[in-house]
């Protein structure tokens, strides 16, 4: 990463944090603690189970709220505010704006999460008093929580980088959505023929797929999470990300912005 | 800043007093609504599309569901009981989103097979979803005991055999399994059967309503056991006097037993006249058959205590 990237990306996180966006893990530390006293009250035989499932998906749905919010706004407040104009004044490249938005959004997302895993253990810890070996698959599916935000943050991003904060938030929850139902769309593409079958197939493969990055269930289970998942999530998600971040990166370089 | 305060300490005053309102208020709505409509609903019933809503979340909602399923029976039953309609709705949604929660699997084969008021007695909906269970979770021997125990219950012995043989199969399987395959194939009718089985469910659920549900079945097998032996000893004393005895007290000066003998729970048994062995306490024995008093109207179901 060269220097601007990484001036910009630090200013980046910085920005959010004054933005308070770090209060969420109050939120977050609430619920932990709320979840880990009630859930053997209310639970019967699932009170891991539930700690686990409870405390990944808020995670995620924590993560994937600020991912949105911040990154449609990482552009186009830049512009509103005029600060663009003294940011690309100087010899700073607006790819290498675009790449240090999308590093210090994916920082201040990877610390949020690292403090918010703190608290998944710690309810864990409270809730079965000890730690199993299967407890591992936890960090794993953080891992692709990580790498779910990283393609969310580059979606926002791009959209910020041609459309309105609030068509680009609705844009960026769609393909969140529609990405979660990657797997049906592909299967339905299966059930259909000709032309229609093309569509629907790149369609598919068009949208990122979250389903893949999705193992709450199976590690909260204490399924094993295969090796080559890991490595293959890992390339889709940096693979996918570098694509819309090209794409962000194409527009804003031709876009008109006197 | 004089005003500023006055606000505050107005606004603030105000933000208490209604919120104590609005809560005071709403109990009083509660007290108007009759709870029972609300309980029996189910806002989406289908299973795929509560899947597809979940966007991917479909571990927390299975367990929200799990919950919601625990708490509706507890609920249900603590009101006396009833059918349980939504008991199968509610575990299947379970299911259906996360197929690998064992609990639930356990708490269908108990409480669907039941017959109300302890349970939603629909024995074909217990069956269908543990062996669903078992199709998802093919190396877990106690959805197959759970299945054996539903045809046992039915009396269906055969298939009850057959499903503790294929659990014994499995690799951990607790070697008891392979006991009860030989022990149904041959004497499945047996009270000793009986009590082998409700005394490995007693001791193998962490469920607490479960644990609860086989150790009153035991105290009924027990009271079935102690009403065989006591018997023939009523018979004896008519024998020898000409007539049934009033009380125990009088076979104890017959000789013929030596104290008033107990039920499970300690209390003493009675006699009817006719010479009818009954218990003292019904409401504390559910699902007995025999030795209920004349009359015995049954009351709410009560599970308690475990042990």
């Amino acid at each position: 990463m060269n220097s601007r990237v990484f001036h910009i990306a630090t200013n980046t996180f910085r920005e959010a944090v004054r933005d308070r966006v770090l209060y969420n893990l109050i939120g977050f530390a609430l619920l932990m603690s709320a979840a880990a006293v009630l859930v053997g009250q209310v639970s019967i035989q699932i009170e891991r189970l539930v700690v686990i499932n409870l405390g990944l998906t808020a995670v995620s749905l924590f993560g994937i709220v600020i991912a949105i919010f911040i990154g449609i706004g990482l552009v186009s407040k830049e512009i509103d505010k005029r600060t663009l104009y003294t940011v690309l004044s100087r010899p700073v490249r607006r790819w290498e704006f675009i790449a240090g938005k999308f590093f210090g959004l994916s920082g201040t997302l990877v610390v949020n999460t690292f403090f918010m895993a703190i608290g998944v253990f710690a309810a864990l810890a409270y809730v079965s008093h000890h730690f199993v070996s299967s407890d591992f698959g936890v960090l794993i599916a953080l891992y692709f929580i990580v790498l779910q935000f990283i393609i969310i943050t580059a979606l926002a991003l791009f959209f910020s980088s041609f459309s309105t904060p609030i068509f680009s938030a609705i844009f960026a929850f769609w393909l969140f959505v529609i990405g979660s139902f990657a797997q049906d769309l592909r299967n339905f593409s299966a059930m259909t023929h000709g032309l229609v079958r093309w569509l629907v197939t790149g369609a598919a493969y068009l949208v990122p797929n979250f389903s893949a990055l999705n193992v709450i269930t199976q590690v909260a289970h204490g399924e094993p999470v295969p090796l080559n998942l890991i490595v293959l999530n890992t390339i889709y998600a940096l693979v996918y990300s570098i694509a819309v971040l090209s794409a962000a990166v194409l527009i804003f370089e031709r876009r008109n912005l006197k | 800043m004089i005003a500023s305060r006055r606000v505050t300490a107005i606004a603030g005053t105000l933000l208490v007093c209604s919120m104590v309102s609005a809560a005071l208020l709403i109990q009083a709505v509660d007290d108007l609504r009759p709870a029972a409509p609300l309980q029996e609903m189910l806002y989406i019933s289908s299973p795929k599309l509560l899947k597809r809503l979940c966007l991917g979340y479909d571990g927390l909602l299975a367990d929200i569901y799990w919950t919601r399923a625990v708490q509706y029976f507890g609920g249900t039953h603590s009101r006396g009981g009833g059918t349980y309609k939504l008991l199968w709705p509610l575990l299947n949604i379970t299911t259906q989103l996360d197929p690998h929660l064992i609990a639930a699997y356990e708490f269908a084969g108990t409480f669907l097979l039941a017959k109300p008021p302890e349970g939603a007695g629909d024995p074909a909906k217990a069956i269908a979803l543990v062996q669903y269970g078992t199709q998802n979770n093919p190396n877990d021997w106690h959805l197959f005991y759970d299945l054996a125990f539903i045809y046992y219950d039915l009396k269906d012995y055969r298939n009850s055999a057959f499903a503790f043989l294929r659990g014994s199969q499995l690799p951990d399987a607790h070697p008891f399994l392979k006991i009860m395959a030989a022990q149904m194939a041959e004497h499945g009718g047996d009270l000793n059967t009986a009590r082998m089985m409700w005394t490995a469910t007693y001791e193998t659920t962490h469920d607490k309503m479960i644990r609860a549900n086989a150790a009153a079945h035991l105290r009924v097998i027990q009271v079935d056991e102690d009403l065989t032996g006591l018997e023939p000893l009523v018979e004896k004393y008519r024998a020898r006097t000409g007539r049934f005895p009033e009380s125990f007290t009088e076979m104890i000066s017959a000789g013929i037993i030596r104290s008033i003998p107990l039920d499970p729970l300690r209390h003493p048994y009675r006699l009817e006249p006719g010479g009818r062995i009954v218990v003292s306490n019904p409401d504390e024995l559910p699902f007995l058959d025999q030795g209920l008093p004349s009359g015995y109207v049954p009351r709410p179901p009560k599970l308690s205590p475990v042990d």
